[in-house]
């Protein structure tokens, strides 16, 4: 029995960060990566199921496509009980789209042959909510987005999920399996690395996969293959935030000022 | 001269407003000769025939389906059915939970232009140009779609004012074909909020993002929204944590604050999902320790600054 979880390093963007000159993306050197906030929980909703069914020999197995720096985010899985980690990587994925990381996904996962796949709702940088479900299309399994709840045991062919909808209402779902979730902030209290995982962690190989290991070519990935192209990055306009300034007292008695106002009205 | 497809969305009966607001967004794309065709696709699509017959619709296709709501399997297939059939340039469905489970599925099958959470599309000579945000939303990012003549994309909510005006599409049925479903509706589970304030009604609001770090310093803040006649609330993480009830959460997922008039947000971020429950409220002050954060673009007030250091400082002044 196997889950995989197809996890992002995403990039945050520091304070005073600049836009490339070909106005494209930003500058790299202001960029600052960690794993994607949903990751978080969607290896902990796979190491949740592995741990309630110690009788059944699970496997939870990681993968990301990216560059080498993706590896610190890797081992920040294995740290946290990931049995195995995979990389996949090739210059020519460079400009990917969600899409056809999605068809990377799905190549490994093909290989592997996993149980249950799990990936996050979307990506803290670019938000497509797009690359777990562009996977299902290419696997051709059954999907569902946004789970907030999961009634699964290990290895059955349906699962119980709950998908959140707008407004907080939950909808339930019986879904056959294996199947493409996409897994929802809250669904769980993900773990923190113990000491022992991460020293663990750090003798646990990482698997670096290029594209003839998933029996793709440089053709069918990068910006070439991309279903949108980015023409242009911009800051946008502030809006109409009036700042307050001045000392913290000044800044502290406007607010009061502002309360009053609203109190009169 | 083509067609754009708008698919309207609805849930447990009710037609969701977002619907309107992508027939008008629509138009802003539409060229001399261009065919807004709207469709609705439900086991009950035909109530909605009314509500949808409004100015800009040029066409409304109802499709019958099995399923009284929501399922990405019929969706999927009947949005590429009906791509095939009005072979229209763009395809704009609503940015939301539904869309994020078929919308991918359906662009990457058949090799589509795609880009989500589209919040302003028009013409660059002939290419289509849509703009979404980045990074957090800090940055604006506009895409195209060489080469593509068939373009889907998922649009935001309230990025567009709804198409009102009663108009007269040509109506048209058609039944669901060819998509079995693999996943089955059971329930609809609405999580009530207990004995707990219905935020919903309150007028003003100190609301807590994960700049406040820890649970313990929850606290200080129920001391503040008590001092001034407020009501605690809070972003996501915050409820997700636990360290405020559920009930609490203002958001897409949580609560739209209709009736707020002062919404103090401290150390949140301004996430699309934050935002779509309070950015309507006249009076917002952001405390917020990076310039750059997005609640400054919907703030009226904004002060850079540490929420802590104004906590203490506001309590000390109204002592
Ligand atoms: C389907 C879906 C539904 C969602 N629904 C909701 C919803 O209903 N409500 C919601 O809120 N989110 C929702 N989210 C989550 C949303 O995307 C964000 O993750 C969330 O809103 C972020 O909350 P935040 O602003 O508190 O945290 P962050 O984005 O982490 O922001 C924290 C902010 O605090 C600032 N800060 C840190 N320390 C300090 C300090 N000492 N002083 C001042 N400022 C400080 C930082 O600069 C930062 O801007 C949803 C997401 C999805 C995908």
């Amino acid at each position: 029995m196997k889950i995989l979880v197809a996890v992002k390093q995403v990039a945050a963007l520091d304070e005073d960060f600049e836009i490339r000159a070909d106005e494209k993306d930003v500058d790299e050197d202001f960029l600052l990566y960690d794993l994607n906030e949903w990751d978080d929980f969607s290896l902990e909703e796979a190491m949740r199921i592995k741990e309630e069914s110690p009788d059944t020999e699970i496997e939870v197995v990681v993968v990301s496509v990216g560059p080498d720096r993706v590896d610190e985010s890797l081992r920040k899985c294995l740290a946290k009980g990931a049995d195995r980690a995979i990389r996949v990587w090739d210059d020519a994925v460079e400009g990917s789209d969600a899409v056809a990381i999605g068809k990377m996904l799905a190549a490994v996962v093909k290989k592997e042959a996993p149980d249950m796949v799990f990936a996050g709702v979307q990506s803290s940088d670019h938000s497509h909510a797009s690359t777990g479900i562009a996977m299902a299309a290419y696997l051709g399994l059954p999907h569902a987005a946004v789970v907030a709840d999961l009634k699964y045991s290990p290895g059955s062919n349906k699962a119980t999920i709950r998908r959140e909808l707008e407004g907080g209402i939950l909808q339930e779902v019986e879904i056959a399996c294996p199947a493409v979730l996409t897994i929802q902030l809250g669904i769980n209290k993900p773990r923190y690395a113990s000491l022992r995982g991460i020293k663990q962690a750090a003798a646990k190989p990482i698997e670096a996969w290029g594209l003839g290991d998933i029996g793709m070519s440089a053709s069918e990935v990068g910006e070439a293959s991309a279903m949108s192209r980015v023409r242009r990055m911009y800051v946008p306009e502030k809006g109409r935030a009036q700042m307050i300034e001045g000392t913290i007292a000044q800044q502290a008695a406007r607010i009061i000022e502002i309360i009053k106002e609203f109190k009169g009205a | 001269m083509s067609n754009i497809l708008v698919i309207a969305e609805h849930r447990s009966g009710v037609l969701r407003p977002v619907s309107l607001e992508l027939i008008a967004g629509a138009q802003t794309i539409k060229q001399a000769g261009d065919k807004v065709v709207v469709a609705v696709i439900g086991a009950q699509a035909d109530k909605f025939v009314s509500e949808l017959s409004v100015e800009g619709a040029d066409e409304l296709v109802v499709v019958k389906s099995t399923s009284v709501d929501f399922d990405p399997d019929i969706f999927e297939g009947v949005v590429a059915g009906l791509i095939q059939d009005k072979a229209p340039k763009a395809v704009l469905i609503p940015h939301s939970v539904d869309s994020y489970g078929y919308a991918a599925t359906l662009a990457a099958k058949a090799g589509h232009g795609f880009a989500t959470d589209v919040f302003k599309l028009e013409y660059d000579g002939a290419d289509l140009v849509a703009t979404r945000g980045g990074y957090n939303q800090k940055v604006n990012v506009e895409v195209d779609f060489p080469g593509k003549t068939c373009v889907v994309v998922t649009v935001r909510a309230s990025a567009y004012k709804p198409s009102e005006n009663k108009g007269s599409p040509a109506v048209s049925n058609i039944d669901a074909t060819g998509t079995a479903s693999r996943s089955q509706n059971k329930d609809y589970i609405e999580l009530g909020g207990g004995n707990d304030v219905d935020i919903t009604t309150v007028d003003f609001i100190v609301s807590v993002g994960r700049g406040i770090g820890e649970e313990t310093n929850v606290e200080d803040f129920r001391e503040l929204a008590d001092e001034v006649g407020a009501t605690l609330c809070c972003s996501r993480p915050i409820a997700d944590a636990g360290w405020l009830p559920k009930s609490r959460q203002v958001g897409q997922s949580g609560k739209v604050v209709g009736n707020c008039k002062l919404y103090l947000a401290m150390g949140i971020s301004g996430s699309i999902q934050h935002m779509a429950g309070m950015k309507h409220v006249p009076t917002i002050v952001a405390v917020n320790t990076d310039p750059g954060a997005s609640i400054f673009t919907i703030a009226k007030y904004g002060i850079v600054g540490d929420i802590f250091d104004v906590h203490e400082e506001l309590m000390s002044q109204l002592a």
